[in-house]
């Protein structure tokens, strides 16, 4: 705290702030200011309460977490056994944590892929669907679209899964309503969360339809963000749309599709939320089980907390990761070439 | 921003003489374009619309038909939802969590960031990695050994230990935002109000804070959106404290299961959904500013 240097700070408390020699800056940078009350007050309040806040709340218990899953500790017996990776071991030989396990990888290659995939091409239709010919424009009436995308991103992720578990019900739902009304009757009473060949499916699609519109919008302002005099000069050297959204505007936004990617990316590990709306118990032959419900199930319901713990850790360590391999895909692609303007 | 996309707009509408003829091409793009988006248009909408329209049917009438109107435009399944399943203090229960969180975490982000971003001092850099990995960290890290430190200082199942948890959690996202911007914000203003007298916390309150309002709504916006929707916070720490809506929302789905109030179920749902939409509608150009805010800087 006392090492604060005033680096381009005049208070006024001193008269001889006001007279520096413009010819040494630099001596002046290094003299350290009087300490009065209202600046240590400043940096107590300012950076104190919110740390204290930040570390109590997040930051111990990340670092406990690493503690406590090198334990065999049941939470609420005093007794706290040391017993290295042995709860590590346990989740690596246990086939149930390995099944939630592979459906979070399921997750995470797909998960991001469609949702940005389609989420660009609604973009990109939503900003460069217009004319052909004279100034670059949009689709008509795109701010509809736009408004009307966004609508899922405001609604809580649980309200998401509770509709959705209506729309897919069986004997009352809209979905087999809207597709027995098709004429295909085979879907009359079909539980598409109760199916292990579709409940994975069906839940990614709720999953997907929650986001694109947020990253569609993200995109959006990402495209319009490119100078128009780009694409003039694409479409002049007889660029068509495709060649133009292949070629200008996914390298020119690549830094925000990379950022949507580690979102996506981090939902997908998660996704507890959705996971717990649709089929809380794992769905059928834990085939929508992940790892977050699977360490929700053991600490809060069997009290493994050391177990749990680990869980934890491992998926911390998946997330870190997925992360770096974003990044390190990105880098090797050529991400890291200044394209940006 | 809004004046700037207004004007620009009105530019392309009066300002532009050139009007040029669309080709068959243009048409057909135009046309595949609009097919597309009013598609995608049309998967967002309906399932709203039908759970708004189921919320005003009986069980009876949901399993009947899913598209038949109800027969009566009857707020019983609201009243109930409201009254019964508890529905309005959960409600109530939110906008003081969420609410209070928010201001909160806004001045606490705020200052935080400020102090980042104007002075260097010994460990600012670390306490900048320290936000970068709140950041990282998924929460379910932090689940296990935050339920035992909220026990431990006795604030486990209550209100005012979730606002805590919250402040904590939505910081470094706000620090991080916030950070770019005060840097971004000329040193001049400060050297002027310390050479006008002001001191470090007038200069703070009076002069960088109204200065940073476009900034502060951007952040606060994603803020509420995020704190509102949070889920697994309250279920871990708050699971038998007075709930919040989230949680309320999926207790009373939970225990459909055994007494089908499906009527009761849809009106909770619109409950929820629907104020969250309304202001969202009101203040979607804000917002669509804001995420090219925080994207492009």
């Amino acid at each position: 705290m006392t090492l604060v240097k005033a680096k381009t700070l005049r208070n006024g408390d001193g008269a001889s702030a006001v007279v520096v020699p413009d010819t040494a800056p630099s001596v002046y940078k290094r003299r350290r200011k009087p300490l009065t009350f209202d600046k240590i007050s400043f940096f107590v309040v300012f950076l104190g309460v919110p740390l204290t806040i930040y570390i109590l709340f997040v930051i111990w218990p990340f670092i406990q977490a690493f503690g406590y899953s090198l334990t065999d500790w049941s939470g609420f017996s005093p007794k706290q056994n040391f017993i290295g990776l042995q709860n590590y071991q346990k989740l690596f030989t246990d086939d149930i944590f390995m099944k939630a396990m592979g459906n979070n990888i399921l997750l995470v290659i797909f998960l991001p892929i469609i949702t940005i995939i389609l989420s660009l091409v609604l973009a990109t239709l939503v900003t460069v669907g217009g004319s052909s010919k004279g100034q670059i424009k949009g689709l008509r009436n795109s701010s509809f679209y736009r408004v009307v995308s966004f609508f899922p991103y405001t609604i809580p992720a649980i309200a998401i899964g509770i509709m959705w578990g209506q729309i897919y019900d069986p004997s009352g739902g809209l979905l087999n309503g809207i597709l027995t009304s098709l004429g295909m009757d085979q879907f009359k009473s079909y539980a598409w969360l109760g199916d292990k060949n579709t409940a994975m499916i069906a839940t990614m699609f709720v999953i997907v339809w929650g986001f694109i519109g947020f990253y569609m919008v993200l995109f959006v302002a990402g495209i319009k963000g490119i100078p128009a005099e780009l694409f003039e000069a694409a479409r002049i050297d007889g660029a068509g749309r495709f060649r133009t959204a292949v070629s200008i505007t996914i390298p020119l936004i690549r830094d925000n599709i990379q950022t949507a990617y580690i979102y996506m990316g981090i939902l997908a590990l998660d996704a507890f939320v959705y996971m717990a709306a649709l089929n809380s118990g794992g769905g059928p032959d834990n085939s929508t089980l992940v790892m977050s419900q699977q360490l929700f199930f053991t600490a809060f319901t069997k009290g493994q907390f050391g177990l749990a713990s680990a869980m934890g850790v491992v998926l911390a360590v998946a997330t870190l990761i997925f992360s770096g391999l974003v990044f390190l895909v990105n880098r090797l692609t050529g991400g890291d070439k200044d394209v940006s303007l | 921003m809004t004046t700037k996309i207004a004007s620009q707009e009105m530019k392309s509408l009066h300002f532009n003489p050139r009007k040029p003829a669309m080709t068959t091409g243009d048409r057909v793009v135009g046309a595949v374009s609009h097919t597309a988006l009013s598609i995608w248009s049309l998967i967002v909408i309906l399932p709203l619309l039908w759970t708004f329209m189921s919320s005003f049917k009986t069980s009876s009438e949901i399993f009947a038909s899913p598209f038949a109107l109800p027969s009566q435009w009857r707020f019983d399944n609201y009243v109930r939802a409201w009254t019964e399943a508890g529905i309005g203090s959960y409600f109530l229960n939110s906008v003081i969590v969420v609410g209070s969180a928010l201001v909160i975490v806004m001045v606490l982000g705020a200052m935080c960031a400020y102090v980042l971003a104007r002075y260097v001092f010994f460990g600012s850099k670390a306490i900048y990695y320290l936000m970068l990995a709140g950041l990282t960290f998924p929460i379910f890290l932090a689940m296990v050994p935050l339920f035992f430190v909220m026990r431990n200082i006795g604030l486990l199942n209550t209100l005012p230990g979730l606002i805590l948890v919250y402040v904590g959690f939505a910081l470094p996202f706000t620090v991080f935002f916030l950070f770019s911007f005060f840097k971004s914000l000329p040193h001049e203003i400060t050297e002027a109000a310390a050479l006008d007298g002001a001191g470090e916390w007038r200069t703070f309150f009076q002069v960088m804070l109204p200065m940073a309002k476009p900034g502060l709504a951007s952040v606060a916006i994603f803020n509420f959106l995020g704190l509102w929707n949070q889920f697994l916070i309250p279920v871990a720490i708050n699971a038998a404290g007075p709930r919040v809506l989230s949680q309320g929302l999926a207790a009373f789905a939970g225990q459909m299961g055994y007494a089908v109030d499906f009527g009761a179920l849809f009106a909770a749902v619109t409950v929820t959904v629907v104020p969250v939409l309304i202001v969202y509608i009101i203040f979607q150009r804000q917002l669509q500013g804001s995420v090219s805010q925080g994207t492009s800087k």
